[in-house]
């Protein structure tokens, strides 16, 4: 099938999983801020609204979202390692016009990613890094019920340097591979022109910038001792 | 060429006798060098030198010598033509080096690009991504009124942009993937905007990319280092031309 085994086909596969996963990066984020406390009862009323949900649909997204990232991985490693063997002797002199450290080193910050992930899964979904956190074994009163205290489960994991470390260094890589990946997209789709290219990069820049901030806020602002819960 | 002063270079030059041969660097120097030289013209100094002394001279491709058939092919100091904008090695001139500079120069590197000799490369795999849509067909009769397909001038503007491409194969050893996305982006796209190639548009993106992997190609990255490669200047808007087409051709 064209779309995966063509050149242009898995490109075209590679951006649109990267760019469904920016968006649930954008919405992953905008639904943790809620810890700063804009919505009433804080991350612990947003963790209750989204488990709310019909299972089909938290099922269903979670499923989908599993599918785009193996996709990405896929296609990621094959054409990395095709793309390795388009170039098998090197220059002796490296010379790099236009591309970027982040362009060069998508396979690396995508796998530091990519476990990453797992980490973050293994913390704060399965709750087993440090158990006795566990939103769900340490239910809190909110509006007269008892909710999971996933504001004390966070609190508790960012306040370790260790912890914290391990996600401020991930979300530098995400920026890295946003940087590049954002971008990428529009030019992959064939949305861009001679005039637009140069702005998507600043754009796609500027995202992942956001993104990187945002993200890192949390368990600086943790671990700094400003937010207490 | 006694009011101007000549330098002396240390070339170290790719070196192999056929495509079976290993190669190796091997280095020269290079004297009584003027900055009115051009590069290949120092290179001719170089292999004169070579052949009083009864050696092989370097081996290289070049054709025209004044920048617009794209066959001189080196990398020099790891730039495609030597890194100057829009400019390929014939029209590279020794003023843009120093007294006493040591300059690397290799051939094209790409498994689609196998070296012939030394610096010269075999660039056909170029060709049979022309073969494989790279034209239009067109039926056989009276000639047809220079007029009686109008395009306006920005659109033919936009066309010759594309095929300004020479199909030298800069892109392709610019880029770390040795792909040629831009020599067949410009190629599928030179036609793509012309009314007498939106035809065979589908099956032409489809054929000349999947012909471009066959031929031991790399994909793109979205690096551009393509592009800065260019002697022509071509733009990657024109890859993502070829990457829309590619969609309409999927959806169609």
């Amino acid at each position: 099938m064209q779309l995966t085994s063509s050149s242009i086909g898995r490109k075209i596969l590679m951006a649109i999983t990267g760019q469904a996963m920016v968006l649930f990066a954008v919405v992953h984020l905008l639904g943790n801020s809620s810890i700063f406390g804009w919505l009433n009862g804080g991350i612990n009323a947003y963790a209750v609204h989204l488990h709310s949900l019909p299972l089909p649909i938290i099922i269903g997204f979670r499923l989908a979202l599993l599918a785009m990232v193996c996709v990405h991985i896929w296609f990621g490693i094959q054409l990395t390692i095709e793309n390795r063997g388009g170039r098998p002797q090197q220059y002796a002199v490296k010379s790099t016009q236009k591309a970027t450290f982040a362009s060069e080193n998508m396979i690396w910050t995508g796998s530091l990613l990519g476990l990453f992930l797992l980490y973050h899964l293994a913390h704060f979904t399965l709750q087993v890094i440090s158990p006795e956190t566990s939103a769900l074994k340490n239910l809190v009163p909110l509006h007269n019920e008892m909710v999971p205290n996933v504001l004390g489960m966070v609190i508790a994991g960012f306040r370790n340097i260790f912890v914290s470390f391990i996600y401020a260094g991930a979300m530098v890589a995400l920026f890295l591979h946003l940087s590049h990946g954002i971008q990428s997209f529009f030019q992959t789709m064939g949305w861009s022109c001679d005039k637009s290219q140069p702005i998507l990069v600043k754009f796609g820049t500027l995202v992942a910038l956001g993104l990187f901030l945002g993200y890192v806020t949390i368990p600086l602002t943790i671990f700094a001792g400003i937010l207490k819960g | 060429m006694s009011d101007h002063k000549t330098m002396t270079l240390t070339l170290i030059v790719w070196r192999q006798k056929n495509a079976s041969d290993a190669g190796k660097f091997e280095t020269y120097t290079a004297k009584n060098i003027t900055d009115h030289h051009s590069f290949l013209e120092m290179l001719d100094c170089v292999n004169e030198d070579l052949i009083h002394a009864g050696k092989t001279p370097i081996v290289f491709d070049h054709d025209c010598r004044e920048g617009i058939c794209g066959m001189c092919s080196q990398v020099i100091n790891g730039a495609p033509h030597g890194g100057q904008d829009r400019t390929t090695v014939c029209q590279l001139h020794m003023r843009k080096f120093k007294d006493g500079d040591t300059i690397y120069i290799e051939p094209w590197r790409a498994r689609a690009f196998p070296i012939i000799s030394d610096l010269i490369v075999d660039r056909s795999a170029l060709d049979k991504i022309i073969q494989a849509g790279g034209y239009t067909s067109c039926h056989t009769g009276g000639v047809a009124d220079g007029n009686a397909i109008l395009i306006p001038k920005p659109v033919a503007d936009e066309a010759m942009d594309a095929a300004e491409c020479v199909g030298c194969g800069a892109c392709v050893a610019g880029c770390p993937n040795g792909s040629a996305m831009l020599f067949t982006g410009a190629k599928v796209s030179q036609l793509a905007i012309l009314p007498q190639g939106k035809g065979e548009a589908s099956a032409r993106v489809k054929n000349m990319t999947d012909t471009m992997t066959e031929c031991g190609f790399g994909n793109c990255s979205n690096h551009y280092e393509c592009m800065a490669a260019c002697p022509k200047g071509i733009n990657v808007k024109f890859i993502a031309r070829m990457n829309r087409e590619f969609i309409k051709a999927l959806v169609v």
